[in-house]
């Protein structure tokens, strides 16, 4: 998308969503002025005043920010009261360094140390340490910059953006923030999310010029220097989202939604226990499908079946009396996972992948299967296999369930079998679904739709083929709804289909009254619903 | 009541029920309310190699106690015994406002 001086466009990440149309400020680190280094004493003198100094800076700032900026702010004033932080710092300055280096090497060290974890959160906090670390140093420099001034519905653009200078910034006429680095969950990402600012996060380089800017935090562009074109329509995306965004608000928080008078249970795909953070999660009718892969990704080791429990029932206590499904480990495949699945297979989406994989390794497969038996009598637990084939895959794992929850009891630990289910993703298993004793049965239409058409979804040649909504697809997804609805079991789609909001009335049509979509689509997922049932359209 | 002898070591255990772990928010609180107690008070996550001083925030975030981790406190000094059910009690109580 980057192209030449004028009109050029950049794509980051979201980490708040909105619009902003305005024009495009630069904003600096400070530049590190020069300071003359007195006596020990006095240098030990001038680091605590300015240690009070700003402290009572941020007081202010918090005082007057008031709410979830206050208690951001409260880790910083924190750090500055850490007394091992900073006596390490006092004895550094006993060892003869002034002052300001003393404590600039000291934040460097522990910053270093949160960016070098493997996780984004801590990293993240590094900015707040970096933000404390540059007001103390100008502060000793004594040049604390003027309150940034920038103009009403500014685009600010830096580097990263310390919270305090957020704060610092009058955001009452709008604006937005486009960070080259920065992370969706930076303190600084927060604070723009609650105060509705839009910002994108890691837009890499950004050539030093441009007087306008079009900051987009749905699509996560910066449009820089835009044309009269590129203006018009982004006013026409921002006019829509916003009328899109303030009905589908509404609608989100109606208890059920309905379709010709018949509820539709609307749940939420999890891919890890964070994503229950998102705002909207919460009303959601249950978790519809939740992945366990992310636990097997980025370790050294397979998961222990304590940190396996602890995942499965935090998520089991978030939802209360609200179902949760989870579904056991889905490697292989496009999943390779090491010390896990096959190297090595000609044809990994038709090898040994998800519950074949699993029982082909059952010491690993018993670890989750005993994590999940505990986690059974915490909250409304099901359990879903992936990639079945034929009826007897089904009974295997229920009898090495079955035997181990017996085992658990056996040594009096609270555990129990929970309702068993399949996915629905292998044409086979679609066509002879009857045949499957399951409780409940979840389509997995991205596989059963590349299985079914024999397009591999991952190869782009293939994209105008790669039809959810192939007649044979939806035959499928229809016969299955049908034995569902006869034999009383509850049938439910979790894949990209259920939170395509064009693939919706041929999803209700088949007889689906059950829908799990990443969190994110469920208010537009509800007021389509809501659009269908009143004779509407899709939107 | 008996006296207790100066180094006697208090410790208790406690289930972080916080759902996105010992963010900065919680530490602070730790800490604050750790800052309370003249005992020195330290903390892991059950089987780590090392002990933390509670006091210090930027060592409580940099612990990475996750959701559902135990923390193992420990203390000695006056009112260590206090120290340890008043931090038990903030961690268990999932860090109420107002708390620290």
């Amino acid at each position: 998308m980057q192209g030449g001086a004028a009109g050029s466009a950049y794509r980051g990440r979201t980490a708040s969503i909105g619009f902003a149309h305005g024009p495009l400020v630069r904003v600096d680190a400070g530049a590190g002025g020069e300071r003359v280094a007195g006596t020990l004493v006095e240098e030990a003198l001038a680091l605590r005043k300015a240690i009070d100094l700003a402290s009572g800076q941020i007081a202010d700032l918090a005082a007057s920010a008031g709410g979830e900026a206050a208690q951001i702010l409260e880790f910083q004033v924190a750090l500055l009261e850490d007394e091992d932080l900073i006596e390490a710092i006092f004895a550094s300055i006993g060892e003869g360094r002034p002052a300001d280096v003393a404590w600039r090497s000291t934040l460097d060290e522990q910053i270093a140390e949160y960016n070098s974890a493997a996780d984004e959160y801590l990293q993240a906090r590094s900015s707040d340490l970096a933000d404390l670390r540059d007001r103390v140093v100008h502060i000793l420099r004594g040049d604390e910059g003027e309150p940034l001034k920038i103009p009403s519905g500014g685009v600010v653009c830096a580097d990263d953006l310390p919270p305090s200078r957020f704060l610092e910034i009058d955001w009452s006429g709008g604006g937005g923030l486009a960070l080259l680095h920065g992370s969706p969950t930076s303190h600084v990402a927060m604070l723009a999310r609650a105060r509705g600012i839009p910002m994108v996060v890691q837009l890499g380089a950004i050539p030093n010029a441009g007087a306008t800017a079009l900051l987009d935090g749905e699509g996560a562009t910066l449009e820089l220097d835009p044309s009269a074109e590129q203006v018009r329509i982004f006013e026409k995306r921002r006019e829509s989202h916003r009328k899109s965004r303030a009905s589908a608000r509404a609608i989100l928080r109606r208890p059920t939604a309905s379709w010709r008078g018949e509820h539709i249970k609307l749940l939420i795909n999890i891919q890890r226990v964070d994503d229950l953070d998102d705002a909207d999660a919460q009303y959601a009718d249950g978790i519809g499908l939740m992945r366990t892969e992310f636990l097997l990704v980025g370790q050294s080791h397979l998961p222990d079946e304590e940190t396996q429990f602890q995942a499965y029932d935090t998520v089991l206590r978030w939802a209360g009396a609200r179902p949760v499904t989870i579904r056991t480990f889905d490697a292989g495949g496009d999943k390779p996972v090491p010390g896990f699945t096959f190297d090595g297979e000609a044809n990994p989406f038709l090898g040994v992948r998800g519950l074949r994989l699993c029982l082909a390794r059952p010491e690993i497969f018993a670890v989750q299967l005993r994590a999940l038996a505990r986690a059974a009598v915490r909250g409304n637990l099901k359990v879903m296999f992936p990639m079945v084939t034929s009826a007897d895959e089904l009974e295997a794992g229920r009898k090495l369930f079955a035997g181990i929850v017996q085992r658990l009891q056996a040594d009096g630990i609270a555990a129990m079998l929970p309702e068993l289910g399949i996915m629905v993703e292998v044409p086979a298993a679609a066509l002879a679904v009857s045949s499957f004793k399951a409780s409940f049965f979840s389509i997995g239409s991205n596989d059963l739709a590349q299985y079914v058409l024999a397009c591999d979804r991952s190869n782009g040649a293939l994209a105008p083929l790669m039809d959810p909504l192939h007649p044979a697809v939806l035959e499928l997804i229809a016969r299955t709804a049908e034995h569902g609805r006869r034999a009383g079991i509850g049938v439910s789609l979790c894949g990209d289909m259920a939170g395509d909001p064009r693939c919706l009335p041929a999803l209700l049509n088949c007889g689906l009254r059950e829908l799990s979509v990443n969190a994110s689509a469920l208010a537009q997922i509800k007021q389509t619903i809501d659009r269908l049932s009143s004779g509407g359209g899709v939107g | 009541m008996l006296d207790k002898a100066d180094g006697q070591i208090f410790t208790g255990n406690v289930r972080l029920v916080h759902a996105v772990g010992m963010h900065a928010r919680p530490a602070v609180k730790l800490t604050k309310l750790a800052k309370k107690f003249q005992a020195q008070i330290s903390v892991r996550v059950a089987g780590a190699p090392e002990w933390i001083n509670a006091k210090s925030v930027a060592k409580i975030v940099a612990m990475r106690a996750a959701h559902g981790s135990t923390i193992e406190i420990k203390a000695s000094g006056s009112d260590a015994e206090a120290a340890v059910a008043a931090l038990v009690d903030l961690v268990a109580s999932d860090f109420p406002d107002g708390a620290g």
